[in-house]
């Protein structure tokens, strides 16, 4: 097989045998199902938690280990889940149960990110300032997945999962309503801690290939697809783990015929999804998501005297309304 | 049959501070009871006491016949809390039916290959018909109404058939119709299923008509007994140990006037509470004459 310039045609067999004509392109495939699925399904409970931050976060700390990785000449893979699984304990010890105050925590992680951030660049700095190790910690190395690396995502994610499907159901319980999982006996805060780390591995593993700041491409935006898409927890589940995988093999075809890089492709095919599932919602359902649309009266009670005293002054108001300028 | 709550010299403190003491107590089975006081008085508290994750200090409990935390699998319990808001993308009947299998570890499995599952759709199918909640109960529970929202959190409590419903404040976020219709069904599930009602009021006034009993918590001590026997001046002056009135209007509401955090004049809402919303009428419309 000689495929010395890939060409795209409406041949989709054609397109398919030259897209897995190289082994790293083959290794990428492969490397992009297996974070795309994990990152799909952890993304959807992350999306739930509304731990988006967290999940930023993780992903921010991920560059400094994959940075310190490469200074010590370490496999990169190591500095990735190091920095991320004690990223998830730091963020587990920072953010309680998140009853105190949600802009506390949020602060709190705030930092982190920024000191995150600081080392990385040191770290950089200290290996030499390459540029192009600095654009793939950040943007990824799609292309350059070895058959061993692929073997070490499968292993994670296969644990990963598992882990998650042990859990899921109570870990759902304690996310949609915390207070009575609590008292029904589920340990909400060991629960938390759990899925803290099960993120953590999701996050190292999908910024092995997306780069540490492209990981919300997967992570984030699938899931949040999803659940616009659905308010069924199995299907949307089912769904951001199927968006998730589109988008990544789509992206890297897309990407093998064309002079832009993955990363590009991956992050504008998962936006462009949510943007057009987010305007067919709005046009199907304009009032989902506002508050303020519902009925007055159906909100809070109205029973206190402002509220009579208003309508005691009913009267004249209403006078003056129809009288129009009478004042 | 042994009494659903027992409480025999009962004390239990928080933080070192003494909540209240010397409280006895008895509710039958299948009664409507309401607990009433004054915020801090110890209502949740004596809510955590009897689904045993509080220990009393001092005296007996007994809850279904049983130690509080051996009971726990018959009670259903309702927090105190604020609504899901409208970005909360779960639908209602998945709200539900955590409360029959949510703490089971593991995934479930879809209806379709499972005997269980089935079972479990049905018995969610069942209580959400009972609360009358079917019409909305698969849209998601952000986009409902506080009264809708609290009906699907009533059938949550009551998925696993329980003996007794604990329920914090649960009329308290709705508006004055809602409360009205909450506390009738709550009543209804309480004389048609048999199940004892115990619930945290802070007015008892949309209640009054349905309750067998009211317990009150005020000055760290705690009385029951009938709602007239109970919410009268002498009861509560004795209680709070200052002069309290009780005032009945002529449709039968009760207001309770002169609680020592009530005073003549109130600013807003937040630092007080009442045994009657209508306090706040006639504490406010007094400076204005």
């Amino acid at each position: 097989m000689s495929v010395s310039t890939p060409h795209v045609s409406w041949d989709l067999v054609t397109d398919w045998e030259q897209l897995t004509a190289y082994p790293f392109m083959v290794q990428a495939l492969e490397a992009g199902a297996i974070v795309a699925v994990m990152a799909g399904a952890i993304g959807w409970f992350m999306v739930l938690r509304r731990q988006t931050f967290a999940g930023h976060t993780l992903a921010i700390i991920s560059f400094p280990g994959a940075a310190a990785a490469t200074l010590a000449a370490i496999p990169i893979a190591i500095g990735y889940f190091g920095a991320c699984g004690l990223g998830a304990l730091a963020l587990a010890a920072v953010g309680r149960d998140g009853r105190n105050g949600r802009a506390g925590e949020s602060a709190a992680i705030g930092t982190v990110q920024a000191f995150a951030l600081g080392l990385g660049f040191l770290f950089v700095g200290l290996y030499g300032g390459q540029l192009a190790g600095l654009e793939s910690l950040l943007f990824g190395t799609f292309l350059g997945i070895t058959k061993g690396q692929v073997v070490t995502l499968l292993c994670i994610a296969v644990a990963t999962l598992l882990l998650l499907a042990a859990i899921a159901r109570p870990l759902f319980f304690a996310s949609v309503d915390a207070s009575v999982a609590r008292a029904g006996g589920v340990p909400t805060r060991l629960l938390g801690v759990a899925f803290l780390l099960l993120l953590g591995m999701a996050v190292a593993a999908t910024a092995e290939i997306t780069g540490a700041l492209l990981v919300f491409a997967l992570l984030v935006t699938p899931a949040a697809t999803a659940q616009l898409l659905t308010a069924r927890p199995a299907l949307g589940l089912v769904l951001s783990v199927v968006l998730a995988f589109l988008v990544t093999w789509l992206g890297l075809g897309i990407a093998y015929f064309s002079p832009y890089p993955v990363g590009f492709w991956v992050t504008s095919l998962s936006f462009g999804l949510y943007v057009l599932v987010r305007l067919a919602v709005e046009l199907r359902h304009p009032d989902r998501g506002r508050p303020t649309a519902r009925p007055p009266g159906r909100g809070r009670p109205n029973v206190r005297i402002p509220g009579q005293r208003t309508t005691a002054a009913g009267g004249p108001g209403q006078r003056t309304t129809a009288g129009g300028a009478g004042v | 049959m042994s009494d659903a709550i027992a409480l025999s010299g009962a004390a239990v403190s928080r933080g070192g501070a003494t909540v209240w003491s010397g409280v006895d107590l008895a509710i039958a089975r299948g009664e409507f009871v309401a607990v009433l006081g004054p915020n801090g008085a110890g209502k949740s508290t004596f809510l955590d006491v009897v689904l045993g994750l509080l220990p009393l200090s001092a005296g007996g409990v007994s809850v279904l016949g049983e130690a509080p935390r051996a009971a726990r699998a018959r009670i259903g319990y309702l927090p105190q809390r604020r609504s899901f808001d409208s970005s909360t993308r779960v639908r209602g009947v998945d709200v539900v039916r955590l409360g029959l299998d949510g703490v089971r570890w593991g995934m479930p499995l879809p209806a379709a290959l499972s005997a269980s599952a089935r079972a479990a759709a049905a018995k969610v199918d069942e209580v959400v018909e009972l609360v009358g909640a079917s019409a909305y109960a698969e849209r998601p529970i952000g986009s409902l109404s506080g009264g809708e929202q609290q009906r699907l959190l009533i059938a949550q409590a009551l998925v696993r058939d329980p003996q007794m419903l604990l329920l914090d404040e649960p009329l308290d976020s709705l508006d004055l119709p809602n409360q009205a219709a909450v506390a009738a069904l709550v009543q209804r599930i309480c004389r048609t299923q048999g199940v004892t009602v115990v619930l945290v009021a802070h007015d008892v006034n949309p209640i009054l008509g349905y309750l067998d009993r009211v317990v009150y918590f005020a000055g760290g001590r705690g009385v029951e007994g009938p709602p007239r026997e109970v919410i009268r001046a002498d009861v509560l002056s004795g209680l709070y140990g200052s002069p309290i009135e009780v005032v009945e209007t002529p449709s039968g509401r009760l207001i309770v006037v002169g609680t020592p955090d009530a005073g003549g004049h109130c600013g807003d809402c937040g630092g007080h509470d009442h045994a009657s919303d209508a306090a706040h009428l006639i504490a406010e419309r007094e400076p204005s004459g």
